[in-house]
């Protein structure tokens, strides 16, 4: 089983509707966030192009964070999903600091803290949170090893690309374009 | 013009606008575990060379300093976890894969060893030391008798502390100025040089003295050509690579690195030694200070400037 999420760049409105719905389901402290929206503009006036995307941990199947926690702290969950045990986390940051895509955060309790791809959900065979209420239903998840599953379907379709590939990290969060 | 405007709604704290999240605590360490790495080294060096008597303070006297700057290193590292109190946890764990907790390990090793070491040579110091209890002297004759191979694990293990301050950085793909091999070696010989520096101030022995200046000089020498050889490097890969180069070439670290770590830290005390070994005049005081200065300053220059580094996307 391997856990992907792709997100569709031409539906994206960037209403931030997914990034408070993980606020609300995940109990994320408040000036915090899991996931969030990012605006690309692009071009030379006026030849300018927009590209909306909704951001959150890549999952990577080869995890920067997971090699370097020196606790076994952040490990691969269900999936592979990437996720931190909080008491076994020490604080120490070498994962914060190891993400190229900045996904990870302290959380004021002291243990480091990102999004799960809403794992206590999809375990009950629900989406997650953010995928739930996307109101342009720009966003797919589902087990890439599975080819009838939505997320395997839609990247069999529709051309797409993973964020900074060349850092070697194997992302598994896919952007439609 | 072509131009790319990203507008982020994410503003978690220590992340955005920029990484920062470490701070004084990390620089601090490494400097102090550079330092103790160079002390062991050259106690263990020349005590195995056979110099124990004619390099007294090297041997002897400066690995006094090794287990202080140990501890406050490792009470600095200890203030910069946020989640303190499972700081234990580091030891329920062996991962390979990690530097953080090969450097745990190292330390594990390395704090009780110089320690040990210190046990062993204290006397110099203090003459009329007296230990108290039976068992204490037993343990340390025993040890009295291992020295070589207790030397010989010093050697080794200060060698790996060295290294493992820059590798700290350097394992880190996600921020380009870190993502060199040239900081394994660069810190070694900073913390090496640090070290020497310490000993050329403690030692009343003029021979020691102008040994490691002499050692100092070469270390210097080593240093400069491996930060040439870092930005040659850095200027040849890649476009977040030359990005981060141009941190250091013309961006906003360019004066305190320059200014601080090459020129104050390293041309200035090698001109001052030169000089000094010309019998020229020179309070040790000055390149010490400056070589310590500078070997401190490398670490916080690296480790702020690291986190403004970044991949674009």
């Amino acid at each position: 089983m391997r856990y992907a999420m792709a997100i569709d760049t031409k539906k994206c409105v960037g209403c931030s509707d997914c990034v408070v719905a993980c606020q609300t389901e995940n109990d994320v402290p408040i000036g915090y966030c899991r996931d969030w929206v990012v605006e690309v503009m692009d071009g030379t006036y006026p030849q300018l192009e927009m590209e909306i995307r909704s951001e959150r941990c890549n999952h990577c199947e080869n995890s920067p964070c997971v090699r370097c926690c020196p606790t076994g702290a952040s490990h691969y969950g269900e999936g592979g999903i990437v996720l931190v045990t909080e008491n076994k986390c020490i604080g120490c940051s070498a994962c914060i600091t190891s993400c190229p895509y900045d996904a990870r955060f302290v959380h004021p309790k002291g243990y480091v803290d990102k999004c799960t791809f809403c794992l206590h959900r999809v375990k009950k065979g629900l989406q997650p949170a953010c995928v739930a209420v996307c109101p342009t239903k720009c966003m797919y998840f589902g087990d890439l090893d599975d080819p009838r599953s939505e997320v395997s379907e839609i990247l069999k379709k529709r051309k797409h690309k993973t964020l900074i590939p060349e850092a070697g990290t194997k992302p598994q969060l896919y952007f439609l374009i | 013009m072509r131009e790319e405007i990203i507008v982020s709604g994410r503003n978690n704290p220590l992340i955005d606008p920029q990484l920062h999240i470490w701070h004084w605590e990390i620089p601090t360490y490494l400097f102090l575990g550079g330092l103790a790495a160079g002390l062991l080294f050259f106690a263990a060096l020349y005590y195995l060379r056979g110099k124990e008597s004619e390099y007294s303070t090297a041997v002897k006297i400066a690995p006094m300093l090794a287990p202080i700057a140990l501890v406050l290193g490792l009470i600095a590292l200890f203030l910069d976890l946020h989640h303190k109190l499972y700081f234990w946890r580091l030891y329920t764990t062996i991962k390979l894969e990690s530097p953080m907790s090969w450097g745990a390990w190292t330390l594990m090793l390395v704090t009780p060893l110089s320690m040990l070491w210190c046990a062993l040579h204290i006397k110099e110091l203090f003459p009329k030391w007296d230990w108290k209890f039976d068992i204490i002297k037993d343990v340390l004759a025993f040890f009295e008798k291992q020295k070589i191979v207790l030397a010989w694990i010093m050697l080794i293990s200060s060698a790996i502390l060295g290294i493992y301050t820059g590798i700290l950085f350097s394992a880190f793909n996600a921020r380009p100025l870190w993502n060199t091999s040239i900081l394994g070696p660069l810190f070694l010989a900073s913390g090496l040089s640090a070290g020497s520096a310490i000993t050329i101030w403690l030692s009343k022995n003029h021979d020691e003295r102008k040994r490691f200046a002499q050692l100092d000089l070469m270390i210097i020498g080593v240093e400069l050509f491996l930060i040439v050889h870092m930005f040659m490097g850095f200027l040849a890969s890649s476009q977040v690579q030359i990005e981060a180069a141009n941190l250091f070439l013309g961006g906003p670290y360019t004066a305190p690195f320059w200014i601080f770590v090459v020129i104050l830290g390293m041309i200035v005390p090698a001109i001052l030694e030169i000089l000094e070994l010309r019998k020229f005049k020179i309070p040790v005081v000055i390149p010490v200070v400056l070589v310590l200065f500078g070997s401190l300053m490398l670490r916080f220059i690296i480790a702020y400037a690291g986190q403004a580094s970044r991949w674009l996307y």
